[in-house]
């Protein structure tokens, strides 16, 4: 199981008890490169959130490697652009899990977060107001901020969103950097070009998973058929989802959608 | 009149006036930063409401003790953390927002604190609990400012670095396993401090003034959160100097004196700073190439 980074064991995801992402079984393995796509309310950002744990499971379980440390750069709207920081401020927030409340931010760790400026091109703006900054700057600076949290497990919702090509373009290298540099990747994304021609991996939600696996078979007309065909709004009605006695018993005709518990299959 | 007689003979002269004045800047050293971060969190008139909260706590003290210091902070301490607490309760497991059920809060609270006043009190009594007596500050109030703001200062420095986070990027600091919820109920009980920490002074109502009035004048005129907390401060400090000597010349009450100076410093910030209305209107024409 050492080459394994995330394992989801009939992970079941949402909101007030509605599921968002339903019976999700399989692995992450440690160095893959995985894109999530599907429709706006698939499912993408919620299981995300879960990985992270920011967002704890209706049922079911998400496993991290013992020791793995992970980054989650969630979409931009959850940051006050207003609040009196600069880039080298948010960028340095990334030190969090190494420093926590108290530990002492050495000259190695400047270093460090002045290199990740440069690195995602942003040298010349350490001082510059988070306000005054181009969505794309921003976004550059938020990859900076995961550089610094050097971690092994890195997910990214919806990066490349309002970004331009050039910008992502840049962002893609650096993806494909961690990549290579065995860290594992998990990244929400809309553009089903990019996804083709820069990951190897794909899961395709529609609430429940519709593929799992090598992009060119994942992202398959018949499966994008498929995955188009989910109910976006919640039913306050939806019929209680009722586990049968084993895991793979859920084919109850009530349900608005079939439940083939996708085991995912990480290369 | 010669200028040392209009602005340092007052406090030469009377202890009081020393006292007053000491007793401030204990409370400017100590408020003004959590007014920044309170403004920073748009908690502005949150903190409005609490400092209402704090009202029959006092009143209660009050009413068992007469004016005495140490029982009327007691339980202003309890009816603020109550009320802060309650009001954050409800917007946790009802649909009501913060701003309904603070706002529901603290009218319950000011009446029930004013109605408890009336009880024993004469209504000089309850101005005074109300707007304050900063001329009347004594041994024990001095004392309780000092603990205040080193109560402040210890927690402000050992929770900084989550304060800023929690503000900046709260869901980052999720992320992290950063102590977000922790950061957000220690601010809350410094704002708690620091308004029953200044009632003795400017009393449950204007005390709040000095919090808040500082740090949106210090907002104009900086994008660096310690300039910011620094500028604060001083015009803390300004206002209570400022505000003492106009209500010493002229016989006006003390309290509003000085939020009513910490207010034109507000309005001199909003028209003259760098980042206030006017200045930001009058930039030259003339731009720069990028």
């Amino acid at each position: 199981m050492t080459d394994t980074c995330v394992t989801f064991a009939d992970l079941t995801l949402g909101y007030s008890s509605h599921a968002a992402v339903h019976h999700l079984s399989g692995a992450l393995a440690r160095g893959s490169l995985t894109a999530i796509v599907g429709a706006n309310g698939s499912g993408k950002s919620t299981l995300l959130k879960g990985i992270a744990g920011i967002l704890a499971p209706l049922s079911g379980r998400v496993e991290i490697a013992a020791g793995a440390r992970v980054a989650y750069l969630a979409q931009r709207s959850e940051i006050d652009l207003h609040f009196p920081a600069q880039v080298r401020d948010l960028v340095s927030l990334g030190l969090w899990q190494r420093r926590g409340l108290f530990g002492r931010i050495s000259a190695d760790d400047k270093a460090r977060v002045g290199a990740a400026i440069d690195a995602v091109g942003l040298a010349g703006f350490e001082d510059r107001d988070l306000d005054t900054l181009s969505g794309g700057q921003l976004q550059r600076a938020l990859f900076a901020r995961v550089i610094v949290q050097d971690a092994d497990l890195i997910l990214l919702d919806e990066p490349f969103n309002h970004v331009d090509a050039k910008t992502v373009a840049d962002l893609l290298r650096l993806v494909r950097a961690w990549s290579a540099q065995g860290r594992t990747v998990v990244v929400v994304a809309h553009d089903l070009d990019l996804v083709r021609a820069a990951f190897p991996l794909t899961l395709l939600l529609a609430r429940r998973p519709i593929a799992w696996g090598p992009t060119a078979e994942a992202l398959s007309e018949a499966n994008l058929r498929a995955a188009s065909h989910f109910s976006e709004a919640w039913r306050d009605d939806a019929p209680w989802c009722e586990p049968g006695p084993g895991h793979d018993q859920h084919d109850h005709d009530d349900h608005d959608h079939h439940h083939d518990h996708h085991r995912g299959a990480a290369a | 009149m010669s200028l040392y007689a209009l602005l340092i003979e007052p406090f030469a002269q009377y202890g009081f006036m020393q006292r007053a004045l000491g007793g401030l800047a204990l409370l400017s050293l100590s408020s003004c930063p959590v007014g920044v971060f309170l403004m920073l969190r748009r908690m502005s008139l949150a903190g409005d409401a609490m400092a209402h909260a704090v009202l029959p706590g006092v009143a209660v003290g009050f009413l068992l003790y007469g004016l005495e210091i140490v029982p009327m902070t007691i339980g202003g301490l309890f009816a603020g953390a109550l009320v802060a607490a309650g009001a954050g309760a409800v917007s946790r497991y009802t649909a009501q927002r913060e701003d309904a059920s603070m706002a529901a809060f603290y009218l319950i609270s000011l009446a029930a604190g004013v109605t408890i006043i009336s009880l024993r009190g004469s209504p000089i009594d309850l101005m005074q609990v109300l707007f304050g007596s900063v001329l009347s500050l004594d041994d024990a109030a001095l004392a309780l400012l000092a603990f205040n703001l080193a109560a402040t200062a210890v927690l402000m420095i050992v929770f900084w670095r989550a304060l800023v986070a929690e503000c900046l990027d709260p869901l980052f600091l999720r992320s992290v396993g950063g102590p977000g919820g922790v950061a957000h109920f220690v601010f809350l009980a410094l704002v708690v401090l620091n308004l029953v920490g200044g009632f003795q002074a400017l009393g449950t109502l204007l005390c709040v003034g000095l919090m808040i009035l500082p740090a949106a004048a210090a907002r104009f005129w900086t994008s660096r959160l310690t300039t910011m907390i620094a500028i604060a401060i001083a015009i803390g400090m300004a206002s209570s100097a400022a505000g003492l000597l106009v209500s010493y010349h002229t016989a006006l009450p003390s309290g509003p004196a000085i939020v009513l100076c910490a207010g034109v410093a507000y309005l001199v910030s909003l028209a003259a700073a760098p980042r206030g209305a006017l200045m930001t209107r009058l930039r030259p024409h003339r731009h720069r190439t990028a």
